[in-house]
Protein backbone atom coordinates (compact mmCIF):
# COMPACT_ATOMS: atom_id res chain seq x y z
CA UNK A 1 0.00 0.00 0.00
CA UNK A 2 1.75 3.20 -0.81
CA UNK A 3 1.39 6.41 0.95
CA UNK A 4 3.04 8.92 -0.36
CA UNK A 5 0.79 8.93 -3.83
CA UNK A 6 -2.19 9.46 -2.50
CA UNK A 7 -0.74 12.21 0.20
CA UNK A 8 1.00 13.96 -2.45
CA UNK A 9 -1.90 13.69 -4.72
CA UNK A 10 -4.05 15.32 -1.36
CA UNK A 11 -2.04 18.37 -1.07
CA UNK A 12 -2.43 18.77 -4.99
CA UNK A 13 -6.32 18.43 -4.68
CA UNK A 14 -6.12 21.10 -1.29
CA UNK A 15 -3.96 23.79 -3.31
CA UNK A 16 -5.60 23.59 -6.21
CA UNK A 17 -8.71 24.98 -5.10
CA UNK A 18 -11.19 21.87 -6.31
CA UNK A 19 -14.72 23.03 -5.30
CA UNK A 20 -16.05 19.94 -4.19
CA UNK A 21 -13.16 19.72 -1.51
CA UNK A 22 -13.61 23.27 -0.62
CA UNK A 23 -17.73 23.10 -0.07
CA UNK A 24 -17.11 19.78 2.43
CA UNK A 25 -14.78 22.15 4.53
CA UNK A 26 -17.06 25.38 4.51
CA UNK A 27 -20.36 22.83 5.49
CA UNK A 28 -18.15 21.72 8.24
CA UNK A 29 -17.01 25.18 9.41
CA UNK A 30 -20.59 26.97 9.37
CA UNK A 31 -22.53 24.15 10.41
CA UNK A 32 -20.45 23.74 13.46
CA UNK A 33 -19.84 27.75 13.98
CA UNK A 34 -23.52 27.90 13.34
CA UNK A 35 -24.16 25.11 15.98
CA UNK A 36 -21.78 26.46 18.82
CA UNK A 37 -22.86 29.97 18.70
CA UNK A 38 -26.57 29.13 19.36
CA UNK A 39 -26.20 26.29 21.90
CA UNK A 40 -23.07 29.12 23.64
CA UNK A 41 -25.26 31.74 25.45
CA UNK A 42 -28.12 29.05 27.19
CA UNK A 43 -25.69 26.55 27.87
CA UNK A 44 -23.01 28.81 29.83
CA UNK A 45 -26.22 30.67 31.64
CA UNK A 46 -27.21 26.98 32.98
CA UNK A 47 -23.71 25.88 33.46
CA UNK A 48 -23.37 29.24 35.76
CA UNK A 49 -26.63 28.59 37.08
CA UNK A 50 -25.58 24.72 38.39
CA UNK A 51 -22.44 26.18 39.50
CA UNK A 52 -23.73 29.12 42.13
CA UNK A 53 -27.78 28.59 42.86
CA UNK A 54 -28.33 26.28 45.59
CA UNK A 55 -31.70 24.38 44.74
CA UNK A 56 -32.79 20.76 45.43
CA UNK A 57 -32.15 18.56 42.91
CA UNK A 58 -28.79 20.53 42.13
CA UNK A 59 -26.31 17.85 42.71
CA UNK A 60 -28.45 15.36 40.44
CA UNK A 61 -28.77 18.04 37.42
CA UNK A 62 -24.96 18.55 37.31
CA UNK A 63 -24.39 14.41 37.75
CA UNK A 64 -27.20 14.47 34.53
CA UNK A 65 -25.06 16.63 32.70
CA UNK A 66 -21.75 14.79 33.44
CA UNK A 67 -23.51 12.05 32.27
CA UNK A 68 -24.15 13.34 28.74
CA UNK A 69 -21.06 13.50 28.32
CA UNK A 70 -20.28 10.46 27.81
CA UNK A 71 -23.17 10.04 25.79
CA UNK A 72 -22.78 8.20 22.63
CA UNK A 73 -23.18 10.67 19.27
CA UNK A 74 -24.66 7.55 17.48
CA UNK A 75 -27.45 7.97 20.10
CA UNK A 76 -27.82 11.67 19.81
CA UNK A 77 -28.15 10.75 15.68
CA UNK A 78 -30.99 8.04 16.70
CA UNK A 79 -32.76 10.21 18.73
CA UNK A 80 -32.54 12.95 16.26
CA UNK A 81 -33.24 10.87 13.09
CA UNK A 82 -36.67 9.73 15.14
CA UNK A 83 -37.84 12.85 16.05
CA UNK A 84 -37.11 14.42 12.56
CA UNK A 85 -38.32 10.93 10.11
CA UNK A 86 -41.38 11.91 7.77
CA UNK A 87 -42.81 9.58 10.24
CA UNK A 88 -41.86 11.28 13.07
CA UNK A 89 -43.42 13.96 15.51
CA UNK A 90 -41.22 17.25 13.57
CA UNK A 91 -41.45 15.20 10.17
CA UNK A 92 -43.50 17.68 8.34
CA UNK A 93 -40.33 20.51 8.58
CA UNK A 94 -38.80 18.17 6.53
CA UNK A 95 -35.57 18.95 8.11
CA UNK A 96 -33.76 14.97 8.06
CA UNK A 97 -31.25 15.15 5.88
CA UNK A 98 -30.17 18.66 5.67
CA UNK A 99 -27.53 20.82 7.16
CA UNK A 100 -30.13 22.01 9.98
CA UNK A 101 -30.29 18.43 11.35
CA UNK A 102 -26.49 17.99 11.55
CA UNK A 103 -26.90 21.61 13.21
CA UNK A 104 -28.71 20.23 16.02
CA UNK A 105 -26.89 17.15 16.24
CA UNK A 106 -23.43 19.06 16.98
CA UNK A 107 -26.01 21.62 19.50
CA UNK A 108 -26.69 18.48 21.35
CA UNK A 109 -23.16 17.35 21.33
CA UNK A 110 -21.70 20.85 22.26
CA UNK A 111 -24.13 20.92 24.83
CA UNK A 112 -22.89 18.81 27.83
CA UNK A 113 -19.28 20.33 27.50
CA UNK A 114 -19.88 23.98 27.68
CA UNK A 115 -22.03 23.36 30.95
CA UNK A 116 -19.85 21.15 32.49
CA UNK A 117 -16.90 23.49 31.64
CA UNK A 118 -18.92 26.60 32.58
CA UNK A 119 -19.48 24.88 36.07
CA UNK A 120 -16.26 24.25 36.77
CA UNK A 121 -14.61 27.30 35.69
CA UNK A 122 -16.67 29.62 37.56
CA UNK A 123 -16.41 27.12 40.83
CA UNK A 124 -12.94 27.61 40.44
CA UNK A 125 -13.52 31.52 40.65
CA UNK A 126 -12.64 33.54 43.64
CA UNK A 127 -16.63 33.68 45.27
CA UNK A 128 -15.33 36.99 46.02
CA UNK A 129 -15.40 38.68 42.82
CA UNK A 130 -19.52 38.21 42.82
CA UNK A 131 -19.77 39.56 46.66
CA UNK A 132 -17.33 42.60 46.06
CA UNK A 133 -19.71 43.16 43.03
CA UNK A 134 -22.61 43.19 44.49
CA UNK A 135 -21.41 45.42 47.12
CA UNK A 136 -20.56 48.07 44.66
CA UNK A 137 -24.26 48.00 43.75
CA UNK A 138 -24.28 45.61 40.48
CA UNK A 139 -26.98 43.75 40.57
CA UNK A 140 -27.49 40.43 40.27
CA UNK A 141 -27.07 39.86 36.26
CA UNK A 142 -24.19 42.55 36.41
CA UNK A 143 -22.33 40.70 39.21
CA UNK A 144 -23.29 37.15 37.21
CA UNK A 145 -21.56 38.53 34.34
CA UNK A 146 -18.60 40.17 36.03
CA UNK A 147 -18.11 36.56 37.44
CA UNK A 148 -18.01 35.29 33.91
CA UNK A 149 -15.92 37.77 32.55
CA UNK A 150 -13.55 36.77 35.48
CA UNK A 151 -13.28 33.46 34.36
CA UNK A 152 -13.86 34.18 30.29
CA UNK A 153 -10.80 31.37 29.61
CA UNK A 154 -11.84 28.73 30.69
CA UNK A 155 -15.03 29.78 29.27
CA UNK A 156 -13.79 30.21 25.96
CA UNK A 157 -11.68 26.77 26.68
CA UNK A 158 -15.16 25.35 26.63
CA UNK A 159 -16.11 26.90 23.72
CA UNK A 160 -13.14 25.43 22.10
CA UNK A 161 -13.73 21.89 23.18
CA UNK A 162 -17.35 22.26 21.99
CA UNK A 163 -16.41 23.44 18.55
CA UNK A 164 -13.45 20.87 18.24
CA UNK A 165 -16.30 17.64 19.46
CA UNK A 166 -18.67 18.96 17.06
CA UNK A 167 -16.61 19.68 13.72
CA UNK A 168 -14.84 16.05 14.10
CA UNK A 169 -17.87 14.12 14.91
CA UNK A 170 -18.76 11.50 11.78
CA UNK A 171 -21.57 9.15 13.61
CA UNK A 172 -24.37 11.86 14.07
CA UNK A 173 -23.49 13.45 10.87
CA UNK A 174 -24.00 10.57 8.49
CA UNK A 175 -26.79 9.13 10.71
CA UNK A 176 -29.07 12.74 10.21
CA UNK A 177 -26.67 14.20 7.51
CA UNK A 178 -27.34 11.56 5.19
CA UNK A 179 -23.41 12.64 3.71
CA UNK A 180 -25.56 13.79 0.28
CA UNK A 181 -22.66 15.50 -2.07
CA UNK A 182 -23.00 19.32 -1.63
CA UNK A 183 -25.84 19.51 0.73
CA UNK A 184 -25.03 17.64 3.79
CA UNK A 185 -21.36 16.23 3.22
CA UNK A 186 -18.98 17.63 5.67
CA UNK A 187 -15.25 16.93 6.13
CA UNK A 188 -15.68 13.25 8.66
CA UNK A 189 -18.51 11.71 6.81
CA UNK A 190 -16.40 12.68 3.18
CA UNK A 191 -13.70 10.86 4.93
CA UNK A 192 -15.60 7.85 6.14
CA UNK A 193 -16.95 7.47 2.77
CA UNK A 194 -13.61 8.45 0.48
CA UNK A 195 -12.23 5.21 2.70
CA UNK A 196 -14.99 3.06 1.78
CA UNK A 197 -14.62 3.62 -1.60
CA UNK A 198 -10.94 3.50 -1.66
CA UNK A 199 -10.01 6.97 -2.70
CA UNK A 200 -7.85 7.78 -0.16
CA UNK A 201 -6.50 11.07 -1.52
CA UNK A 202 -9.30 13.19 -0.50
CA UNK A 203 -9.72 11.53 2.62
CA UNK A 204 -5.71 12.65 3.54
CA UNK A 205 -6.77 15.96 2.44
CA UNK A 206 -9.81 16.71 4.65
CA UNK A 207 -7.98 14.77 7.38
CA UNK A 208 -5.28 17.29 6.89
CA UNK A 209 -7.90 20.33 7.31
CA UNK A 210 -9.18 19.28 9.99
CA UNK A 211 -5.87 18.80 12.11
CA UNK A 212 -5.47 22.44 10.94
CA UNK A 213 -8.47 23.98 12.26
CA UNK A 214 -8.08 21.94 15.67
CA UNK A 215 -4.14 23.40 16.11
CA UNK A 216 -5.52 26.30 15.34
CA UNK A 217 -8.17 26.98 17.47
CA UNK A 218 -6.21 25.34 20.31
CA UNK A 219 -3.17 27.67 19.59
CA UNK A 220 -5.36 30.73 19.47
CA UNK A 221 -6.98 29.24 22.65
CA UNK A 222 -3.42 29.02 24.12
CA UNK A 223 -2.37 32.60 23.22
CA UNK A 224 -5.73 34.45 24.51
CA UNK A 225 -4.89 33.08 27.93
CA UNK A 226 -1.40 33.64 28.02
CA UNK A 227 -1.87 37.16 27.59
CA UNK A 228 -4.30 36.62 29.96
CA UNK A 229 -2.01 35.29 32.34
CA UNK A 230 0.54 38.56 31.51
CA UNK A 231 -2.04 40.62 33.49
CA UNK B 1 3.03 -48.94 24.76
CA UNK B 2 3.33 -45.80 26.31
CA UNK B 3 5.74 -44.40 23.19
CA UNK B 4 3.61 -45.67 20.33
CA UNK B 5 0.39 -43.58 22.07
CA UNK B 6 2.72 -40.54 22.73
CA UNK B 7 3.79 -41.15 18.86
CA UNK B 8 0.31 -41.29 17.64
CA UNK B 9 -0.38 -38.02 19.39
CA UNK B 10 2.45 -36.12 17.89
CA UNK B 11 1.19 -36.99 14.69
CA UNK B 12 -2.21 -35.85 15.38
CA UNK B 13 -0.70 -32.69 16.78
CA UNK B 14 1.11 -32.07 13.72
CA UNK B 15 -1.77 -33.19 11.53
CA UNK B 16 -3.83 -30.51 13.10
CA UNK B 17 -1.18 -27.91 12.14
CA UNK B 18 -0.37 -28.62 9.21
CA UNK B 19 -4.15 -28.42 8.56
CA UNK B 20 -4.63 -24.96 10.30
CA UNK B 21 -1.96 -23.87 8.08
CA UNK B 22 -2.39 -25.18 4.66
CA UNK B 23 -6.46 -24.98 5.01
CA UNK B 24 -6.09 -21.04 5.32
CA UNK B 25 -9.29 -19.39 5.27
CA UNK B 26 -10.94 -17.17 2.26
CA UNK B 27 -11.09 -13.94 2.30
CA UNK B 28 -13.81 -12.29 -0.48
CA UNK B 29 -14.89 -8.88 -1.24
CA UNK B 30 -18.27 -8.09 -2.28
CA UNK B 31 -21.59 -5.88 -2.97
CA UNK B 32 -23.62 -4.47 -0.80
CA UNK B 33 -26.41 -6.33 -2.77
CA UNK B 34 -25.40 -10.11 -2.13
CA UNK B 35 -24.91 -9.77 1.63
CA UNK B 36 -28.65 -7.05 1.85
CA UNK B 37 -30.50 -9.81 -0.18
CA UNK B 38 -29.32 -12.77 2.30
CA UNK B 39 -28.29 -14.56 -0.85
CA UNK B 40 -24.63 -15.36 1.17
CA UNK B 41 -26.05 -16.14 4.45
CA UNK B 42 -27.65 -18.84 2.24
CA UNK B 43 -24.91 -19.87 0.01
CA UNK B 44 -21.61 -19.68 1.77
CA UNK B 45 -22.82 -22.39 4.62
CA UNK B 46 -23.28 -24.81 1.98
CA UNK B 47 -19.93 -23.92 0.22
CA UNK B 48 -18.21 -24.19 3.26
CA UNK B 49 -19.78 -27.69 4.26
CA UNK B 50 -18.61 -28.51 1.02
CA UNK B 51 -14.86 -28.00 1.26
CA UNK B 52 -14.64 -28.00 4.96
CA UNK B 53 -13.17 -24.57 4.95
CA UNK B 54 -14.44 -20.68 6.14
CA UNK B 55 -14.98 -18.06 4.08
CA UNK B 56 -14.77 -14.52 5.44
CA UNK B 57 -16.77 -11.24 3.22
CA UNK B 58 -16.94 -7.84 3.35
CA UNK B 59 -19.63 -6.33 1.28
CA UNK B 60 -18.56 -2.60 0.37
CA UNK B 61 -19.57 -1.30 -3.46
CA UNK B 62 -18.27 -2.68 -6.28
CA UNK B 63 -15.16 0.06 -6.72
CA UNK B 64 -14.23 -0.31 -2.89
CA UNK B 65 -14.30 -4.17 -3.61
CA UNK B 66 -12.21 -4.15 -6.36
CA UNK B 67 -10.08 -1.52 -4.45
CA UNK B 68 -9.13 -4.08 -1.88
CA UNK B 69 -8.60 -6.65 -4.69
CA UNK B 70 -6.51 -4.43 -6.21
CA UNK B 71 -4.82 -3.68 -2.63
CA UNK B 72 -4.10 -7.78 -1.79
CA UNK B 73 -6.39 -7.27 0.92
CA UNK B 74 -8.80 -10.03 0.17
CA UNK B 75 -8.38 -13.18 -2.31
CA UNK B 76 -11.68 -13.29 -3.90
CA UNK B 77 -13.80 -10.84 -5.43
CA UNK B 78 -17.79 -11.13 -6.55
CA UNK B 79 -19.10 -7.83 -7.99
CA UNK B 80 -21.07 -6.51 -10.27
CA UNK B 81 -19.86 -3.90 -13.24
CA UNK B 82 -18.22 -5.46 -16.10
CA UNK B 83 -16.41 -2.66 -17.07
CA UNK B 84 -14.48 -2.05 -14.18
CA UNK B 85 -14.23 -6.12 -13.66
CA UNK B 86 -12.71 -6.36 -17.63
CA UNK B 87 -9.75 -3.53 -16.32
CA UNK B 88 -8.97 -5.08 -12.89
CA UNK B 89 -8.06 -8.29 -15.05
CA UNK B 90 -6.33 -6.34 -17.58
CA UNK B 91 -4.15 -4.55 -15.30
CA UNK B 92 -3.32 -7.83 -13.94
CA UNK B 93 -4.95 -7.48 -10.26
CA UNK B 94 -7.31 -10.59 -11.22
CA UNK B 95 -7.09 -14.01 -12.86
CA UNK B 96 -9.61 -16.27 -14.25
CA UNK B 97 -12.94 -14.14 -14.40
CA UNK B 98 -15.90 -15.87 -14.50
CA UNK B 99 -19.78 -15.14 -15.10
CA UNK B 100 -21.78 -16.01 -12.19
CA UNK B 101 -25.22 -14.97 -11.97
CA UNK B 102 -27.43 -11.70 -12.42
CA UNK B 103 -30.07 -9.97 -11.09
CA UNK B 104 -31.90 -6.62 -12.36
CA UNK B 105 -32.59 -3.29 -11.37
CA UNK B 106 -35.76 -1.27 -10.64
CA UNK B 107 -36.67 2.22 -10.38
CA UNK B 108 -38.21 3.23 -7.67
CA UNK B 109 -39.79 6.49 -6.36
CA UNK B 110 -42.91 7.64 -4.56
CA UNK B 111 -46.29 6.51 -5.04
CA UNK B 112 -47.47 9.77 -5.97
CA UNK B 113 -44.86 9.60 -8.60
CA UNK B 114 -44.97 13.02 -9.80
CA UNK B 115 -42.48 12.21 -12.63
CA UNK B 116 -45.31 9.97 -13.91
CA UNK B 117 -42.98 7.02 -14.87
CA UNK B 118 -44.82 4.61 -13.62
CA UNK B 119 -45.53 1.69 -15.83
CA UNK B 120 -42.60 2.45 -18.16
CA UNK B 121 -39.71 -0.03 -19.31
CA UNK B 122 -36.82 2.02 -20.60
CA UNK B 123 -34.69 2.95 -17.70
CA UNK B 124 -32.95 5.36 -20.08
CA UNK B 125 -36.70 6.83 -21.58
CA UNK B 126 -37.45 7.16 -17.85
CA UNK B 127 -34.56 8.51 -16.35
CA UNK B 128 -35.37 11.81 -19.10
CA UNK B 129 -38.90 11.92 -18.18
CA UNK B 130 -37.39 11.93 -14.70
CA UNK B 131 -34.94 14.72 -15.62
CA UNK B 132 -37.53 16.84 -17.46
CA UNK B 133 -39.78 16.71 -14.13
CA UNK B 134 -37.27 18.33 -12.29
CA UNK B 135 -38.30 15.56 -9.48
CA UNK B 136 -35.21 15.01 -7.24
CA UNK B 137 -33.37 11.62 -7.69
CA UNK B 138 -30.97 10.29 -4.91
CA UNK B 139 -27.74 8.75 -5.96
CA UNK B 140 -25.34 5.81 -4.40
CA UNK B 141 -22.96 7.96 -5.55
CA UNK B 142 -20.43 5.64 -3.77
CA UNK B 143 -18.70 4.09 -7.12
CA UNK B 144 -20.53 1.53 -6.85
CA UNK B 145 -22.11 -1.17 -9.36
CA UNK B 146 -25.22 0.25 -9.00
CA UNK B 147 -23.58 3.60 -8.96
CA UNK B 148 -21.61 2.90 -12.27
CA UNK B 149 -25.33 1.68 -13.97
CA UNK B 150 -26.94 4.66 -13.26
CA UNK B 151 -24.32 6.93 -14.53
CA UNK B 152 -23.98 4.87 -17.38
CA UNK B 153 -27.78 5.77 -17.74
CA UNK B 154 -27.39 9.29 -17.97
CA UNK B 155 -24.35 9.27 -20.30
CA UNK B 156 -26.51 7.20 -22.55
CA UNK B 157 -29.07 10.14 -22.73
CA UNK B 158 -26.46 13.02 -22.71
CA UNK B 159 -27.33 14.43 -19.34
CA UNK B 160 -24.90 15.69 -16.54
CA UNK B 161 -26.42 14.78 -13.12
CA UNK B 162 -26.06 17.35 -10.73
CA UNK B 163 -28.00 20.37 -9.43
CA UNK B 164 -30.21 20.82 -6.50
CA UNK B 165 -32.55 18.04 -7.53
CA UNK B 166 -29.59 15.31 -7.93
CA UNK B 167 -28.70 13.78 -4.25
CA UNK B 168 -25.49 11.85 -4.50
CA UNK B 169 -25.16 9.97 -0.52
CA UNK B 170 -22.20 8.14 -0.86
CA UNK B 171 -23.65 5.10 0.77
CA UNK B 172 -25.04 1.74 0.32
CA UNK B 173 -28.26 0.91 -1.09
CA UNK B 174 -30.06 0.58 1.60
CA UNK B 175 -29.08 3.87 3.53
CA UNK B 176 -30.08 5.81 -0.14
CA UNK B 177 -33.45 4.32 -0.16
CA UNK B 178 -33.66 5.72 3.26
CA UNK B 179 -32.91 8.78 1.62
CA UNK B 180 -35.18 8.57 -0.80
CA UNK B 181 -37.82 7.48 1.02
CA UNK B 182 -37.49 11.20 3.16
CA UNK B 183 -37.20 12.86 0.35
CA UNK B 184 -39.80 11.49 -1.19
CA UNK B 185 -37.59 10.97 -4.18
CA UNK B 186 -36.51 8.55 -6.78
CA UNK B 187 -33.31 6.01 -7.05
CA UNK B 188 -32.05 3.01 -8.85
CA UNK B 189 -31.91 0.32 -6.56
CA UNK B 190 -31.42 -3.59 -7.11
CA UNK B 191 -34.52 -5.65 -6.50
CA UNK B 192 -33.40 -7.53 -3.44
CA UNK B 193 -31.93 -4.83 -1.80
CA UNK B 194 -35.13 -2.42 -2.50
CA UNK B 195 -37.42 -5.78 -1.16
CA UNK B 196 -35.71 -5.38 2.21
CA UNK B 197 -36.93 -1.78 2.01
CA UNK B 198 -40.15 -1.39 0.43
CA UNK B 199 -42.14 -1.30 3.61
CA UNK B 200 -39.75 0.69 5.30
CA UNK B 201 -39.18 3.55 3.03
CA UNK B 202 -43.11 3.23 0.99
CA UNK B 203 -41.40 3.56 -1.98
CA UNK B 204 -42.70 1.54 -5.27
CA UNK B 205 -41.44 0.01 -8.01
CA UNK B 206 -41.94 2.09 -11.11
CA UNK B 207 -39.63 1.02 -13.80
CA UNK B 208 -38.94 -2.61 -14.41
CA UNK B 209 -38.53 -5.71 -17.02
CA UNK B 210 -36.05 -4.41 -18.93
CA UNK B 211 -32.78 -5.97 -20.91
CA UNK B 212 -31.10 -2.96 -20.14
CA UNK B 213 -31.12 -3.43 -16.54
CA UNK B 214 -29.63 -6.49 -15.84
CA UNK B 215 -27.36 -6.99 -13.12
CA UNK B 216 -24.96 -9.47 -14.28
CA UNK B 217 -21.78 -10.50 -11.35
CA UNK B 218 -18.96 -11.79 -12.14
CA UNK B 219 -16.41 -13.70 -9.61
CA UNK B 220 -12.07 -13.02 -9.85
CA UNK B 221 -9.76 -14.32 -8.05
CA UNK B 222 -6.89 -12.08 -7.15
CA UNK B 223 -3.67 -12.73 -8.74
CA UNK B 224 -1.47 -14.45 -6.83
CA UNK B 225 1.39 -13.44 -9.19
CA UNK B 226 0.83 -10.34 -8.10
CA UNK B 227 0.33 -10.98 -4.51
CA UNK B 228 2.06 -14.12 -3.25
CA UNK B 229 0.69 -14.19 -0.09
CA UNK B 230 -3.22 -14.56 -1.03
CA UNK B 231 -5.14 -17.56 -0.69
CA UNK B 232 -5.38 -18.47 -4.51
CA UNK B 233 -6.04 -22.03 -4.00
CA UNK B 234 -8.97 -21.03 -1.66
CA UNK B 235 -10.27 -18.42 -4.22
CA UNK B 236 -10.62 -20.98 -7.16
CA UNK B 237 -11.58 -23.27 -4.99
CA UNK B 238 -14.71 -21.13 -3.92
CA UNK B 239 -15.26 -20.14 -7.89
CA UNK B 240 -14.90 -23.72 -8.96
CA UNK B 241 -18.16 -23.98 -6.12
CA UNK B 242 -19.57 -20.96 -7.12
CA UNK B 243 -19.51 -22.54 -11.19
CA UNK B 244 -20.35 -25.94 -10.14
CA UNK B 245 -23.77 -27.54 -11.44
CA UNK B 246 -24.00 -27.43 -7.15
CA UNK B 247 -23.49 -23.51 -6.75
CA UNK B 248 -25.40 -22.99 -9.57
CA UNK B 249 -28.74 -24.71 -8.72
CA UNK B 250 -27.82 -23.18 -5.35
CA UNK B 251 -28.47 -19.87 -6.17
CA UNK B 252 -30.97 -20.49 -8.71
CA UNK B 253 -32.73 -22.07 -5.41
CA UNK B 254 -32.08 -19.03 -3.84
CA UNK B 255 -35.66 -17.11 -2.75
CA UNK B 256 -36.23 -14.23 -0.81
CA UNK B 257 -39.70 -13.55 0.31
CA UNK B 258 -41.03 -16.08 -2.21
CA UNK B 259 -39.19 -14.91 -5.11
CA UNK B 260 -36.06 -15.67 -6.79
CA UNK B 261 -33.63 -12.75 -6.75
CA UNK B 262 -30.89 -14.49 -8.81
CA UNK B 263 -30.15 -16.45 -12.06
CA UNK B 264 -27.00 -18.60 -12.89
CA UNK B 265 -25.96 -17.98 -15.58
CA UNK B 266 -22.39 -19.58 -15.81
CA UNK B 267 -21.14 -20.93 -19.27
CA UNK B 268 -18.21 -22.92 -20.09
CA UNK B 269 -16.91 -21.42 -22.92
Amino acid sequence: MDLLEPTSQAFRLLFSGDPELWRIIWLSLWVSLAAIALVAAPSIALGFLLAKKRFPGQRAAVVLVQALLSFPTVVIGLVIYLLLSRRGPLGSFELLFTPWAIMIGYMMIAFPILVVFTISAVQGADPRVYETARCLGADRLRASLTTLFEVRFGILAAVVNGFGRAISEVGCAIMVGGNIAGLTRNIPTAIALETTKGDFAQGIALGFVLMVVALGVNVLLALLQGQGGLK
Amino acid sequence: MRPWLAARLAALALAFCAASVFAKDIKMATTTSTDNSGLLQYLLPKFEADCHCKIHYTAVGTGAALKLGQNGDVDVVLVHARPSEDKFVAAGYGVNRRDVMYNDFVIVGPASDPAGIKGMHDPLAALKKLHASGATFVSRGDDSGTNKKELAYWKAIGIKPGGPHYLAVGQGMGATLTVAGEKQAYTLSDRATYATYASKTGLEILVQGNRKLLNPYGVIAVSPKRYPKVNYKGAMTFIEWLTSPTGQRAIGDYRFKGAQLFHPDYKKN
